[in-house]
């Protein structure tokens, strides 16, 4: 039974290495434009821009009233009817999941921009730098230690939730692993794996974010 | 494209039967995942002996899977170890799983989060360890942690829609039927997407009243 089982698995490896790649390939493009969007959320957040705030809230507050996979249903079911367009489920994915994370992001880089004493943008500002150099050498920098440990935690949340994808026809590591167990009825060793994967991947993030918490968190 | 708005008010009988699913499997998860998390946190406060370390090892596992992965594994696999459970039980199981390890970290946290200074006070007083317990540590940790407490419950609650993938009618799953039995994708969003902000945007916004409001209850502001 033990031997007949790790024997599967290797026989196995290729199918969800295969479903595995996707599943990464989605929350790694899922992390890049929820980081993209994320630090222009919270730049254009900490501009003092009334109707731009009023707008960002409203983005908000719809991607934490609305659940993920609602979303995904959403963009997945809505964009052919509404806008005729026709995207395959994958970049529906990676789409729900960048504007998701970058609302999160967003939230996270806002929070550590207000937090700088207010002294370092009025003597940015005093110096004579622009919108790009204050916040490239001024507030970013210094935001950024602050804002590293959420921001990786949101990652390992992006990464859970992009097995959710599965529900919308992405061909990702679960979905692997169904095909599969439908194959060989291994259900308990192949749910197994599945656990491990995502442990082995989002368990380091976990753990890296809550050590630079703690190196920084009188930074 | 023509919306039907007749079709639309024939489903709210089951809509809001839907809405009902959602709310009860909601409530009894984040009550089932506060007696877990009460019980490790109390495990994890006291450093009960191998059993502390039994509880950490669960909360990492919980918390660093996706909930779909955990609530696969009780609905498909556990039918071959011996154990069928009804999608409702696999929903109320998976989410106490999942939602007991977060609550567990927010109660830890919130009594590592009461001063150092308020036990020495409390215990140079000449308060017992009950007394301080009762008296000083959690009323403080209580407060401390309430944002994030109820931060999680909404969480849960939302969380609940994942479990539509084992077909406990809630409001997605309620949905996703209507689609594929009639085709009124139009109308159908629609009324999820507003039954989505009917229900959770009032509690995400209480939630950040609350926050704002505790944290000027705190010691110092």
């Amino acid at each position: 039974m033990a031997s007949s089982g790790i024997e599967l698995l290797l026989v196995s490896l290729p199918q969800l290495a295969t479903g595995a790649g996707q599943t990464l390939a989605i929350s790694a493009l899922g992390i890049l434009f929820a980081t993209l969007g994320g630090v222009l959320y919270g730049v254009l957040a900490t501009l003092g821009s009334r109707w731009l705030n009023i707008l960002l809230q409203v983005y908000l507050e719809l991607f934490r009233a609305i659940p993920v996979l609602v979303w995904l249903y959403l963009v997945f079911f809505g964009l052919p009817i509404f806008f005729g367009l026709s995207i395959p489920s994958f970049w529906c994915a990676v789409l729900v999941l960048g504007l998701w994370g970058a609302s999160e992001v967003g939230e996270v880089v806002r929070g550590a921009l207000q937090s700088l004493p207010r002294g370092q943008r009025e003597a940015g500002l005093s110096i004579g730098l622009g919108g790009w150099q204050l916040y490239g050498y001024v507030l970013l920098p210094q935001a950024l230690k602050r804002m590293t440990p959420p921001t990786i935690n949101i990652y390992t949340r992006i990464i859970k939730t992009s097995s959710l994808a599965v529900l919308i026809g992405v061909v990702e590591v679960i979905k692997a692993g169904q095909q599969i167990i439908e194959r060989t009825y291994e259900s308990v060793l192949i749910y197994g794996a599945l656990f491990l994967f995502f442990f082995l991947v989002c368990y380091p993030l976990s753990a890296a974010s809550r050590v630079l918490e703690r190196r920084w968190a009188h930074a | 494209m023509s919306f039907d708005t007749a079709f639309m008010l024939s489903t709210l009988p089951a809509f809001f039967k839907a809405v009902g699913v959602t709310l009860q499997v909601g409530v009894i998860a984040i009550v089932t995942s506060l007696l877990v998390a009460l019980l490790n946190a109390t495990i994890l406060v006291l450093r009960t002996p191998y059993l502390w370390r039994l509880v950490k090892g669960y909360v990492e596992l919980a918390r660093n899977t996706p909930l779909l992965i955990q609530l696969f594994f009780v609905y498909f696999a556990l039918p071959s170890l011996g154990l069928k459970v009804s999608g409702f039980a696999a929903a109320i199981i998976t989410l106490t799983f999942m939602g007991g390890a977060y609550l567990t970290e927010v109660l830890r946290a919130g009594v590592e989060a009461v001063p150092r200074a308020q036990l020495e006070s409390g215990r140079s007083i000449g308060l017992s360890e009950g007394q301080l317990l009762r008296h000083v540590i959690l009323p403080q940790a209580g407060i401390l942690s309430l944002p994030a407490l109820f931060a999680n419950f909404v969480f849960l609650l939302k969380e609940t829609t994942v479990v539509s993938a084992v077909a406990v009618p809630e409001i997605l799953y309620t949905t996703k039927n209507y689609i594929a039995l009639y085709y009124k994708t139009y109308e159908m969003l629609a009324v999820l997407t507003l039954l989505c902000v009917l229900i959770f945007l009032p509690l995400s916004l209480l939630l950040r009243y609350l926050e704002r409001r505790l944290q000027h209850g705190q010691f110092g502001h």
